[in-house]
């Protein structure tokens, strides 16, 4: 192990920067970071033990303890459970002979729930030492068991267990132009940067994570920082449930990501750039990696960029299980080798960033917006869209419809227009921009996508009649929590005592108040913490309450006080213990009930 | 002419490179606070002191003053979302204070006092989380620990020796100490260090001290937290320390 350690630690130059790519290659052999390890790596990376430690339990992939030689995991998203991932899970538990959440005794195999994959149009999903699964049923359960059971090395399983489609069925402005190789660039030279920057602004692009901060600003405040090194950063992080569009775009139109990433460089005047990609999108690593040496070779990235005298180069840095890093300033901590925590504000990443330089970041489809743009001039996106939001918007459009997949929008469009075309009938409910936006109802079909109406990262869940909503509120409640990075109090235990008051009220354990008070504790959560994770956390809570209302107080026990815990349940153990289970050993939960 | 910024209706002058709680602590006025120290970097984490600034709530401890500002901080509604968010504080741990030997010198009971918290509100956790009675002259338990950060700054800044780390994720946060066994008595702490004594709650406490001044007669047994507050914060810096830890601190070196 000292061997292979020494290895990694030279191979990524002994830089502490590198700590997760050096985990993920540590977990990926042992299954676990093991002691030695975090000892070896505090003396050759020259940062602490406990620096290490609270990166490693920061994030979902890494571990202290050993998992299983095969790591399964099966994505929690609410897609997945309306695939039926719950009978999955118990199913391939029962063959694997594993209890949810442990190792099986021979250190084999673990099986565990994880947060959504981004495979929301072909789920169930999961994933195995790393890799995505797709569309998995008990065939291929039983096919995965048999595969682990027999110990076959995961280059040896068939490849349709690992197929990922794109699933585009509705392209517009950016996914039906694919633009030729170096086009951008040569556009770009030949115009001249900051008229290329011109060009975007007057395109009138915003950020496309969610946020809509226009693009052209940013870039702009950036090159005018008095600190020269500066850094461009690609935002591929997707990790809001039912958002998959990045997993797409990276596929099949990384060239013009990449191509994006260094139109921002040369205007900005960055040398280095990054893409963080989340650790659920491990199966594309190798594939970008390809495109960015083919792009070296063709004078595309490196020195003197088709002889513009522009130097940049992009490095792919892969995430390992934590929705916050999709927040900016969490994901350069990330970047920089650490836990992923948001950063206070200001200073903002475009004056202090990655190492405390100027920074951009964008999310992939601002990117490849941007090159398209620096191509085809600014006027020719804005022509499409409203008056707010110009252009398209790519869609991830999963749940109840006839083909979930790929959707490009102009903004403007209405949610009415969406449902028709990808084939939705008897829908309840849109949960549009995934959990940290907003559910709406089948009387607001008629609103709008764009940023003066209904906002969206690209998250689009649909949910039909046969749906209850509140499973679907409790999923995403309980999301939050396990995804709060706990730095600040509001949301650190703000989201678990949602989780704790949700749970209640679906499991039938609230009474009167009970609404009140879920309200009241949103609005804290909402109002005081930190980062857009806590501030949007209880939005699926406020945006179904403001709609259901009844549905909640449908689930209402008609007392005036309901205790938070179950008073009978709590008393199990003293009961098995004195071998009583009689009337006697009984509590009711309310004196009522006792009448 | 010096900028100035408004906090309740109240000019307050302040000097480039201050935040609003550094402008308001200079001019007297107190805004609740667990995670901040004037004397180290900036955490921004316990959310007590988030103000309204041009009507967005900002944690005064963070945000940069700026000329111009109306903050508004004494607001009935702020006064209740800071009751909220000590109650959360409460009932995350295990604070039972009849039974825990900083009560009356405890900053987090103090804060409480302060805004008039009358119950823990939201129910309770009862985490189940680890004591470290291993070091000699030091004790942690972790049930009270409010991820404040204060001893990992301290420790770092001031002791120049890096003991303490907070790991883990969400509700799951935890302190950790840097020591191959992961165990206090193997760290590089020593009672008289800083870190061992800037702990607001009873997370972070010296054995054998507990009981030295009697209950009824520690710090906020008899002063209001805010005044406290502005007094060790002014500008003698032989008051820096709270009385509190002034007084823990000669036990320490008179070794007793």
């Amino acid at each position: 192990m000292r061997q292979f350690i020494q290895d990694i630690a030279e191979n990524n130059h002994y830089q502490a920067t590198h700590l997760l790519q050096i985990l993920r290659q540590i977990q990926s052999r042992y299954h676990y970071i093991p002691e030695a390890a975090i000892e070896q790596l505090s003396d050759s990376l020259n940062i602490s033990r406990t620096q290490i430690i609270s990166v490693i339990e920061f994030y979902s992939f890494f571990h202290l303890t050993p998992k299983g030689q095969y790591e399964l995991l099966i994505s929690d998203s609410i897609t997945d459970h309306m695939l039926g991932k719950k009978d999955l899970l118990d199913y391939l538990a029962d063959k694997l002979a594993v209890t949810v959440g442990e190792v099986r005794e021979d250190g084999l195999v673990s099986l565990d729930n994880t947060s959504c994959t981004g495979m929301c149009d072909q789920g169930p999903a999961g994933l195995v030492n790393g890799y995505a699964l797709t569309r998995l049923d008990r065939p291929a359960c039983d096919k995965i068991a048999e595969l682990i059971n027999r110990q076959k090395p995961l280059n040896e399983w068939p490849a349709e267990l690992f197929q990922v489609e794109d699933n585009i069925y509705k392209s517009g402005l950016l996914l039906n132009r694919q633009i030729k190789q170096g086009a951008a660039l040569s556009s770009t030279f030949s115009r001249g940067v900051k008229e290329t920057l011109k060009e975007i602004d007057k395109s009138g692009l915003r950020g496309r994570g969610g946020a809509g901060f226009k693009t052209a600003i940013k870039w702009q405040f950036c090159s005018e920082e008095p600190q020269t090194e500066r850094y461009v950063v690609c935002n591929a992080d997707e990790g809001e449930p039912g958002t998959f569009k990045d997993r797409v775009l990276l596929n099949s139109y990384a060239d013009q990501v990449f191509e994006g990433m260094t139109v921002c460089a040369a205007i900005i005047g960055a040398k280095q750039g990054f893409l963080y990609l989340r650790g659920e999108y491990l199966h594309l690593h190798d594939k970008l990696q390809d495109i960015l040496d083919q792009r070296r070779q063709n004078g595309l990235l490196g020195n003197n960029i088709q002889n513009a005298g522009v130097d940049f180069d992009i490095e792919i840095c892969l995430g390992a299980g934590a929705y916050i890093c999709g927040e900016e300033s969490a994901l350069i901590e990330s970047l920089e080798g650490k836990a992923g925590i948001p950063r206070n504000r200001p200073p903002y990443p475009v004056t202090q960033g990655y190492l405390g330089k100027p920074t951009v970041v964008n999310n992939v489809e601002t990117f490849l917006a941007a090159a398209t743009i620096a191509v085809n001039g600014g006027d020719w996106f804005a022509d499409i869209g409203t008056e707010k939001s110009k252009g398209t918007k790519i869609l991830s459009i999963s749940g109840d419809c006839a083909r979930p997949g790929i959707y490009e929008y102009p903004f403007g469009t209405t949610i009415q227009t969406i449902l028709n075309e990808c084939g939705a009938v008897d829908v309840l409910g849109v949960q549009v921009g995934g959990p940290s936006g907003t559910f709406i109802s089948n009387q607001e079909f008629e609103r709008k996508l764009a940023f003066e109406d209904l906002a969206t990262g690209g998250s689009f869940i649909i949910f039909n009649s046969s749906r209850n909503i509140l499973d679907a509120v409790q999923n995403f409640t309980h999301f939050f929590a396990h995804e709060s990075c706990g730095f600040c109090t509001p949301c650190r235990v703000g989201t678990s005592l949602l989780k704790k008051q949700m749970d209640k009220i679906v499991e039938g354990h609230g009474s009167a108040g009970d609404i009140v008070a879920l309200e009241e504790l949103c609005q804290l959560v909402k109002n005081y913490s930190h980062c857009g994770l806590g501030q949007t956390a209880a939005n699926p809570i406020l945006t179904t309450l403001e709609r259901y209302l009844g549905l909640y107080e449908s689930q209402l026990k008609e007392i005036s006080f309901e205790p938070g815990f179950d008073l009978d349940g709590a008393l199990e153990t003293a009961r098995r213990m004195a071998n009583r289970y009689d009337a006697g050993a009984h509590l009711a939960q309310t004196e009522s009930e006792h009448e | 002419m010096s900028k100035t910024i408004t906090i309740d209706g109240k000019i307050i002058p302040f000097e480039e490179g201050q935040t609003i709680m550094d402008a308001a602590m200079a001019a007297g006025i107190y805004i609740p606070h667990l995670c901040h120290q004037p004397e180290f970097t900036p955490h921004g984490s316990c959310k007590l002191c988030t103000v309204k600034v041009n009507g967005r709530n900002c944690s005064a401890c963070t945000f940069p003053a700026m000329d111009g500002q109306d903050v508004l901080s004494e607001t009935e509604e702020l006064i209740d979302d800071r009751r909220k968010i000590t109650q959360m504080l409460f009932v995350e741990g295990n604070h039972l204070c009849p039974g825990c030997e900083k009560t009356g010198n405890c900053q987090l009971q103090a804060v409480g006092y302060h805004l008039n918290m009358l119950d823990n509100h939201f129910p309770l956790f009862y985490p189940d989380r680890e004591i470290d009675a291993s070091h000699p002259d030091v004790m942690i338990d972790q049930s009270r620990c409010i991820f404040c950060t204060l001893c990992v700054r301290a420790s770092q800044q001031k002791d120049g020796k890096n003991v303490f780390a907070i790991s883990g994720r969400g509700i799951n946060k935890h302190l950790i100490f840097n020591a191959e066994s992961g165990l206090l008595k193997d760290t590089a702490l020593e009672a008289t260090d800083q870190a061992a004594h800037i702990c607001p709650t009873g997370a972070i406490l010296i054995k054998r001290t507990g009981y030295q001044v009697p209950i009824g007669e520690r710090i906020y047994d008899h002063k209001q937290i805010d005044q406290v507050s502005l007094a060790s914060s002014g500008s003698r810096p032989d008051e820096a320390l709270p009385p509190s830890l002034a007084v823990e601190t000669e036990h320490v070196k008179h070794g007793e």
